[in-house]
């Protein structure tokens, strides 16, 4: 038994404790008359500092400090699908049961339900070796979610004992392993370290796209099964709506969305969508598939900062079952700021901006955890980290935008411009990108076609050229531009407001297959070369552009069905009719 | 037990250190007594063995270490509450500053309120109608929603208030009860005085709570004003199932309040001198509104400041915009060329109107005309920047359409009177009137069955 610290500091979520020597750093402690959920950060001697999770209003000088021998960790199992959780994993339906309406403090450590019974199947026998990351069994999570029981890591051995199929719950032992003459128990569940990284046999290499429906994703800036991505944008420029755009429609098994310190009605909007949303693929519940973790604005600074690897370290869990998992994190920047907070009530040395001089390497820890992996079960699995990034003014050049620019692949620049003109997705094509084209060129070529990555290629460029162009207008009007010129222009607006653009609140347009993206561009690009043709032919730029087929392609992501591609075909011949013709007409 | 302490170590601006305490709480409220007799109050944001830090909310000046006495109140800083608080006045601190006595209640509440558990917020969805056309199309009020106003110095942010308390539909049922709270944070006193006569004009006194602290009040009374503004809201929505529109004015002041007070710990300062925790301050405000799933009432806040140099990325309104749903934001072009409510409506935004307007709320074609109306506008900056180069004769015909939808969107859908209350019908059907302007073929946000039904009739 350690003996009992006693606080000698309180400083907002911060305090100090004194009889500390036989703390851990790291430790998990109960904090004052309350019991107030803490973790030591600093311990020198007998003098430790501790972050408290939560409200510290009431604490006195000299109530104790209670040590609790563990250090912060989360338990993984059955109940986290579905579910929503606190920064320290503690389920806000629960807290919501012991104090309605709002979160009061000193509620303890509560986590999975330990009462419920699951169904659960056993799939091995006595006698069996096991391994660390194998499966024993499963239990039936969700309709959409079949949850292995894993060995955990650094344990094996021989099956020993082991129950019948049925009902369990959480603290049942269901086997035990004879591990070099050492009982290990296993039970549904593993308890992890939050910052710490679950363990895997391998990295690999990144291979698949991350299918989001999302076409300026898809097409352009691609994300991939194992990859980071990060979305800086100021308010208001559309970072949570893409976030929840891409927990809604990714391809991904299994969502881990953090809303951290961010508002409290957004996790409320994800909690009434999701279990009315119907995944595309099987038909289940979206919130089949979800875990949500709220540490909102007004909750607890401290337990901001846990959250993102409370999240974190739930991903890895799934992903060691051989799921994917993508994990989005909304926003990165209140946790850096929570770091910041922390930091200045230390008194440490500020580096930029007041923020701590390890918020570089911390962003790159989180980020680090991402990939896609050979489990230790040896199956496949990834987690994929999508972080939104919220800088001070908009501006792209704060710390936190600059750190995690360095640490991630893919960066969706958002831009206030496009967004205060309602081009939404506001996601800026200019200084965006994606650093998985090279990796995902055979995915594309296997799933999509040889002609997707060279015509996306094309687009942009056209995208690019469209920029310089716009300057030349803005000085001197369109009328001057040759009509090679202008056919560009124009082709962009298709691009722009038929491609890019694309409405998260319309039905059909929310979601958009793989397969009709490349048509569209495809079709996109065939009218580009038909203009081209016409205007080589120097037939006046009013008759090459044809204003009804200009807006049938701008439309058509209304009016061709995501399901029935043959109306592009149709699309396609209207644009030969009337090109063959005008061109018929100069030629004669 | 309460104990008294009868000597100051320091004073430093608004902070007060003591020794030798005991049995001190963190957030514990302080009565500290000057000589001549005069109590003010503080709160314990420090502990460090037995020494104490003290914030507090009043002058400082007059107190010196050994002519004044602490007493510690074993309680946090609490108000009384009763429906009877409807139709007063209070000071900066939650004191009655009318002549109508103190408020009696066995219940007092903690103004620090406590974070609403996400799980148990009711998603807002219900459209309040301003008389505003560029709120009610372009930025929809909803109940339950935090949406400030970001204005300038000298432009018309009060009136603006002033109007949507006036016209506002709070209850559209009959049975509903509604009320104002108005918090007045460092303004003149004109500036009370204006809300104060608008509220008596609109017969509606006693239905507002007032809470004022003048911008000749101390400064750091200002960190708890609108703490106490919205533990009244909570209370008479929450307990007494009331429709509650908190007004605050203004948050640039409140601000400036906490800055002083950290500059006074010697805190690490982050961007302009603003404490870094100033998010999540402004957070532990703002995110008060809302409404519940199992309870009746409803809090919808309109905080306004006013922006510094008119900069929006200034940490103010930038940290604001981060938290609320949306902002309505006051341009001072627009303002200059007389109009009014000069709302700039591009970097405006209601993120909830999403979800509460179009079929079954407004009007089914209320979100696209919206999204129509906004990029067009949009384009309008666009073909005046280059009219200002080239010159507007030089403009293409498409472009001189463009102009002149500019100019009537601003005349006749932005612009309308102090007393003027269009509704929702009268404001999209004057949209639509306007689009028509612009050809066809530019209307893109737009389905042609739309088009059909508006835009050819
Ligand atoms: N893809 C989109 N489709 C339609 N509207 C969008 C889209 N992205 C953003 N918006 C609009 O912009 C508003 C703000 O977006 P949000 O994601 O909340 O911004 P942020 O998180 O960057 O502050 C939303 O309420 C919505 O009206
Ligand atoms: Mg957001």
């Amino acid at each position: 038994m350690t003996e009992n610290g006693r606080i000698t500091m309180i400083n907002g979520p911060v305090i100090r404790g004194r009889g500390m020597s036989g703390f851990k750093m790291r430790e998990m402690v109960m904090v004052g008359n309350k019991r107030l959920i803490g973790e030591v950060i600093i311990l020198e001697e007998d003098t430790g500092i501790i972050q408290v999770y939560e409200e510290t209003e009431g604490l006195k000088i000299g109530e104790e400090i209670v040590s609790t021998g563990k250090p912060l960790s989360v338990k993984l199992g059955p109940g986290m699908i579905g579910n929503i959780f606190d920064g320290i994993q503690r389920p806000l339906l629960k807290i919501d049961e012991v104090n309605k309406d709002f979160i009061p403090e000193g509620i303890g450590m509560i986590s999975l339900d330990e009462e419920k019974l699951w169904d659960v199947e056993l799939t091995v026998k006595q006698g069996d070796k096991l391994k660390e990351g194998e499966a024993f069994g499963y239990v039936d999570e969700s309709g959409l979610i079949r949850h292995k029981l894993l060995v955990p890591p650094e344990k094996s051995g021989i099956v020993l004992e082991i129950k019948d199929s049925g009902k369990y719950s959480m603290e049942d032992v269901l086997v035990v392993l004879d591990q070099d003459g050492v009982r290990q128990e296993l039970k549904m569940y593993h308890e992890w370290p939050v910052r710490v990284s679950r363990p895997v046999k391998v990295r690999k290499e990144i291979q698949e796209l991350l299918t989001t429906g999302q076409r300026v994703l898809d097409m352009f800036f691609p994300l991939a099964k194992g990859g980071t991505c990060a979305i800086p944008g100021g308010f208001g420029t559309g970072k949570t709506m893409t976030q929840h755009q891409l927990a809604k429609w990714s391809d991904a098994d299994i969502i881990i969305y953090i809303g951290c310190g961010e508002r409290g009605n957004e996790m409320t909007e994800v909690l009434e969508d999701f279990p009315k949303l119907i995944d595309p693929k099987s038909n289940r519940p979206l919130m089949e598939r979800t875990v949500l973790i709220a540490n909102t604005s007004n909750m607890p600074v401290a337990a901001r900062e846990a959250s993102i690897y409370t999240g974190i370290t739930m991903a890895e869990y799934y992903r060691d079952m051989g799921y994917d998992v993508a994990i989005m994190a909304d926003s990165t920047s209140r946790w850096a700021e929570a770091l910041r907070e922390i930091s200045g009530r230390l008194e440490e040395m500020p580096a930029e901006e007041g923020y701590p001089a390890y918020l570089s390497s911390r962003i790159a820890e989180f980020y680090e955890r991402a990939g896609y992996v050979e489990t230790l079960g040896k199956s496949e699995g990834s987690v994929t980290i999508i972080g939104a990034v919220s800088p001070a003014g908009g501006d792209f050049s704060e710390p936190v935008t600059e750190n995690t620019k360095r640490y991630v692949n893919v960066f969706l620049g958002l831009d206030k411009e496009l967004a205060y003109a309602r081009h939404y997705p506001a996601i800026n094509w200019l200084d965006s990108y994606s650093g998985y084209i090279k990796v995902l060129e055979s995915w594309y070529e296997e799933n999509l076609s040889d002609g997707a990555i060279p015509l996306r290629n094309k687009m942009l460029e056209l995208l690019f050229r469209e920029n310089k162009l716009q300057e030349i207008v803005m000085l001197v009007g369109e009328d001057v531009l040759p009509d090679d010129q202008r056919i560009i222009l124009e082709i962009s607006k298709i691009i722009k407001a038929g491609f890019l653009q694309q409405n998260a609140f319309n039905k059909e347009d929310t979601f958009v297959p793989i397969k009709k993206q490349y048509r569209m561009l495809q079709i996109i690009d065939y009218l580009y070369e038909r203009c081209k043709e016409s205007v080589a032919l120097n037939i006046p730029i009013s008759m090459v552009k044809n204003q009804d087929l200009f807006d049938e392609l701008i439309k058509m992501k209304y009016t061709v069905p995501n399901s029935d591609l043959s109306k592009i075909d149709e699309i396609q011949t209207m644009i030969d009719d009337y090109y063959n013709e005008l061109n018929g007409k100069y030629t004669n | 037990m309460i104990k008294e302490y009868l000597k100051i170590d320091k004073v430093v601006g608004p902070l007060v250190e003591v020794s030798n305490v005991e049995d001190v709480a963190y957030g514990e409220v302080v009565d500290i007594k000057s000589r001549n007799g005069e109590i003010k109050k503080g709160k314990v944001i420090r502990l460090d063995e037995d020494k104490a830090t003290i914030q507090v909310f009043e002058n400082t000046s007059g107190l010196s270490t050994d002519n004044s006495s602490i007493k510690f109140r074993d309680e946090a800083f609490e108000l009384p509450l009763s429906k009877e608080i409807l139709g007063r006045v209070f000071d900066g601190l939650g004191r009655p500053a009318d002549l109508g006595g103190e408020i009696f209640s066995r219940r007092k509440y903690n103004i620090n309120g406590r974070a609403i558990n996400p799980v148990a917020r009711e998603y807002p969805r219900d459209f309040i109608q301003t008389g505003i056309s560029s709120i009610d199309a372009l930025m929809t009020l909803i109940r339950g929603q935090k949406l400030p106003i970001f204005s300038g110095n000298g432009m018309p942010h009060n009136e603006l208030a002033a109007q949507i308390v006036r016209q506002a539909k709070l209850g559209e049922d009959s049975d509903e009860e509604f009320a104002v709270i108005f918090a007045a944070i460092g303004v003149k006193h004109d500036d009370a005085d204006f809300f104060r006569k608008s509220f008596i004009e609109a017969n509606a006194m006693d239905r507002v709570v007032m809470f004022i602290n003048y911008a000749d009040d101390p400064v750091a009374e200002r960190i708890n004003t609108p703490r106490c503004a919205l533990t009244a809201a909570e209370y008479l929505a929450f307990e007494e199932g009331m429709q509650i529109l908190v007004v605050m004015s203004d948050i640039t002041s409140y601000c400036e309040a906490l800055r002083e007070v950290s500059s006074a710990r010697e805190e690490v300062p982050s961007r302009k001198g603003f404490p870094g925790y100033l998010y999540s301050d402004l957070a532990s405000l703002y995110e008060r509104a809302g409404m519940l799933k199992d309870k009746p009432g409803s809090i919808t806040f309109l905080p306004i400041l006013t922006m510094p140099n008119d900069d929006i990325t200034h940490p103010i309104p930038d940290l604001t915009g981060f938290i609320t749903e949306g902002q309505i934001v006051l341009g001072r072009d627009l303002f200059q060329n007389n109009v009014y409510p000069p709302v700039d409506i591009l970097p405006s935004l209601s993120r909830l109107m999403k979800d509460g307007i179009g079929e079954g709320y407004t009007r089914a074609d209320h979100p696209d005309l919206a999204n129509q109306l906004f990029a067009s506008y949009s384009k309008v900056q666009e073909v005046r920047a280059l009219s200002q180069i080239i010159g507007e004769d030089d403009l293409t015909e498409n472009d001189k359409k463009y102009m002149e939808f500019g100019r009537k969107f601003e005349d006749l859908f932005i612009a309308q009177g102090f007393e003027e209350n269009r509704n929702i019908n009268e404001t999209l059907d004057l949209g639509w009137e306007i689009l028509k302007v612009l050809p066809a073929n530019e209307l893109t946000r737009l389905s042609p069955e739309l088009i059909e039904k508006y835009y050819n009739n």
